[in-house]
């Protein structure tokens, strides 16, 4: 079984939403859209109050190289523009539209049906990925056209599709691979297309026995597609982890995974691609899982970007009770809300309920040296010494022990027996020495 | 509604602890209390509960009244220093050094670097060292373990441990050959029947304690494995050059401590490498020790000293040998 070559852990996997159907979720009376929901330079919003909007219509431009469009999800009328929080509650420039009926740009193909053949050339496609605003919905949000934009001077000879989906909870990315088969296959002969690659590598983990069954079977229609089963192994879905456990390379530090020849994409976005390219359909939501174990009914829910997330949780029933913490992305990973009152927006994978008794973090004792945090990270880093450095302000020493290749995946704090907080004094580290090596650059 | 909590990722947990780890070593030490008590009768009891008994208390005093700190001894930390000292010490050691060994163990070896998790030495292994040169007498008289089940009075005979046989027959000058006659066999020192401290004699308890350990992943195997395979190889070297001299690799490892000290002693987290290579080095240069002492040195016996020594090199070794870094070439 493949698997990458150090560290990893087996959190529970509560895939409490393993085998919910996808659903649409209804839409709401009002939306609230970020102006910028993607990495790079801010997108500028190309609507006023009172203009009207159809759903498709452009409402922010990615102007730079590195930035993405955004597209309204709803029709009506935009009642403002004005900054709005955002889940970590700093203020951001957002759209505020009145909803009125549910209104489509005619260009967009919203027909069920499959649309196979490819007929764009690998230039237009990844035009056409710019126009319709992908963007890498795994988390970061990065903007696809430029990841599938390679430099003069590198080549590409792998293309990964992420569908490890190892963070716990999380269920969508199995689900779009069982219900959505063909058209996810399809998208990811788009991407291999754009790419002119031989071949595209679909990896997945072995517990996701139904849809490694189903891929394997429609894969045989799609020449080129390679599913590669993975070992159940937390972070088996990281970038490097993922490139490392297919090809075997370990992308140098501090360089980027085209710097060992591949291009990652994951599940969602190469749904995206699909219906960018051949439904001409510009991403305007995405699917995510509601789950938790107090939660009585988890989902797995298509939601457009905008919808509030108050609105989410009423539909699923409510916070439970216990409710101790409510999470947007995956337990390992994901941001802890501090504010419900916020939108959905790109890259907005899960909503999960941690219960009170889990939320709770354990009061941290002295380090008994065991060794768990170095035995976990997949970098091969030391959390230990990382931590223990970031909390003396050595930073000489934290850059020494290569703290900026550390990925934040947690599997040393939650290995750690004495509940110390090590990602979060190694994220601390991270950001000081980031900034002297940054000031250090500029000065040279 | 209740406040929401507000943290870093991740926001679960193994729900491993160091309670958790520490009593399951302590789990892992009762099929060796066990023998003890089958071999040396109440004495065993009696000593071992005296250790642990002031263990505790010792740690609970510093804390409370020198450094004025919260109680941690239901950690479990300072029960496994009392086990481990009281294995180390023959069955009818008086109570009293008992008491002034675990002194030895927590209040200077243990409490004065900042408790559980500082200590640069293995607390039972100093006090243990510390008996050892300050009651050479009495660290050295063997009550003979008496067969399991008979009710013969157990300090009826006392005699040497086999180290301690070659090491005295030696040095009236008898061959190893003659020796070898009056030493115990294989099967009775995997059982126990051989002079000793309280917790080395019955290899069979030590390794299953040792299996239980490295199944709920408390050890891993890199320690004992180099260890026992280094002193294994180094003896089988001397053995192979002088038969007559140098006993045989397989008895350097059942008899005397070697096991005790190479499963639960040099496995100590606290005072043991990080990485997997580190830990190789680290058991390695404990296997080295032991034999050397044990050949050429003045006592008989090596462990502890060997373990003991390795410690302080630890925090070097953490230095040497980093784990593999992801991407990075040198």
């Amino acid at each position: 079984m493949k698997t990458f070559r150090k560290g990893g852990i087996h959190p529970e996997e509560n895939k409490l939403a393993h085998n919910t159907k996808l659903e649409e979720f209804p839409i709401q009376e009002k939306a609230v859209l970020y102006a910028s929901q993607h990495l790079g330079a801010p997108a500028v919003v190309q609507v006023q109050k009172g203009d009207k909007v159809k759903v498709g219509q452009l409402l922010a431009k990615g102007e730079a190289f590195v930035s993405a469009n955004l597209h309204s999800p709803y029709s009506g009328t935009v009642s403002k523009v004005e900054p709005a929080a955002d889940l970590s509650g700093m203020k951001k420039p957002a759209i505020f539209i009145d909803v009125e009926g549910d209104e489509w740009e005619e260009s967009i193909d919203r027909t069920p049906e499959l649309k196979k053949e490819i007929t764009l050339s690998p230039a237009e496609i990844i035009a056409k990925i710019k126009e319709m605003g992908i963007v890498g919905l795994g988390g970061a949000c990065f903007p696809t056209h430029v990841k599938l934009s390679v430099p003069e001077g590198k080549k590409v000879e792998y293309l990964i599709i992420n569908a490890a989906e190892c963070e716990p909870y999380i269920s969508i990315d199995n689900r779009i691979l069982l219900e959505r088969t063909e058209e996810f296959l399809t998208g990811t002969c788009v991407l291999r297309k754009a790419l002119q690659l031989e071949k595209v590598h679909v990896g997945i983990e072995e517990n996701k026995v139904e849809a490694i069954a189903r891929l394997k079977e429609l894969a045989a229609n799609y020449p080129g597609v390679v599913v590669e089963v993975l070992k159940t192994k937390y972070p088996q879905g990281a970038e490097k982890q993922l490139i490392n456990s297919i090809t075997g390379r370990e992308v140098p530090s501090g360089r980027l995974p085209l710097d060992v020849g591949c291009i990652v994409c994951n599940v969602s976005t190469t749904l995206a691609v699909y219906e960018a390219v051949q439904k001409n359909r510009p991403l305007i939501g995405q699917y995510m899982t509601f789950s938790g174990k107090s939660v009585t009914t988890p989902h797995n829910l298509y939601v457009r970007y905008g919808t509030p997330v108050q609105s989410l949780i009423e539909y699923c029933g409510g916070l439970p009770e216990d409710t101790g913490k409510v999470i947007c992305g995956g337990p390992m990973m994901g941001r802890a809300m501090a504010n419900l009152n916020v939108w959905t927006n790109k890259g907005f994978s899960s909503l999960l309920v941690i219960n009170r008794k889990e939320a709770k973090r354990m009061e941290p004792q002295n380090c008994i040296r065991c060794g768990k945090c170095v035995e976990a990270c997949p970098m091969g880093l030391e959390p230990y010494l990382l931590s223990a450095n970031a909390k003396l302000n050595r930073w000489d020493e934290t850059e020494k022990h290569h703290i900026m290749d550390c990925i934040e995946c947690g599997c040393c704090q939650f290995s750690c027996p004495s509940y110390r907080p090590l990602l979060d004094l190694i994220r601390l580290g991270k950001n000081k020495t980031g900034g002297i090596i940054r000031a250090r650059q500029q000065k040279k | 509604m209740d406040l929401l909590n507000v943290s870093g990722s991740p926001h679960v947990h193994s729900r491993e602890s160091v309670k958790k780890i520490m009593w399951t070593v302590v789990i892992a030490l009762l099929p060796t209390f066990a023998v003890s008590i089958l071999s040396f009768g109440f004495d065993a009891v009696k000593l071992t509960l005296i250790a642990v008994a002031s263990c505790l208390l010792f740690e609970w005093l510093i804390q409370k009244f020198l450094l004025k700190k919260p109680c941690s001894i239901s950690d479990g930390s300072a029960v496994i220093t009392g086990m481990l000292l009281a294995f180390n010490v023959p069955s009818n050691l008086p109570w009293w050094i008992m008491v002034i060994g675990a002194l030895v163990a927590i209040g200077i070896a243990k409490m004065p670097f900042g408790g559980l998790g500082n200590n640069l030495f293995n607390p039972a292994l100093v006090g243990r060292v510390s008996l050892l040169i300050s009651f050479p007498q009495q660290m050295t008289t063997w009550p003979m373990p008496r067969p399991w089940f008979s009710h013969a009075a157990v300090d009826a005979t006392t005699g040497a441990t086999p180290l301690g046989m070659i090491k005295t027959g030696l040095a009236q000058g008898k061959d190893m050959g003659e020796l070898m006659n009056q030493l115990p066999s294989y099967a009775q020192m995997l059982l126990g029947e051989q002079g000793g401290s309280l917790g080395e004699v019955a290899a069979i308890a030590i390794i299953i304690g040792g299996l239980f350990m490295l199944f709920r992943k408390v050890i891993s195997w890199h320690i004992p494995v180099s260890f026992i395979a280094t002193a294994f190889v180094f003896a089988t070297i001397l053995h192979a050059a002088n038969p007559a001299l140098y006993i045989p690799g397989s008895y350097h490892i059942l008899c005397g401590g070697l096991l005790l000290g190479a499963v639960f002693m040099a496995t100590d987290m606290v005072t043991s490498p990080m990485s997997g290579w580190g830990k190789i080095v680290f058991g390695c240069g404990c296997g080295l020790l032991t034999i050397i002492i044990r050949v050429w040195g003045a006592y008989p016996e090596g462990v502890s000293f060997a373990i003991l020594l390795m410690n302080a090199v630890v925090p070097l070794l953490n230095k040497a040998f980093p784990p593999k870094r992801f991407g990075v070439t040198k």
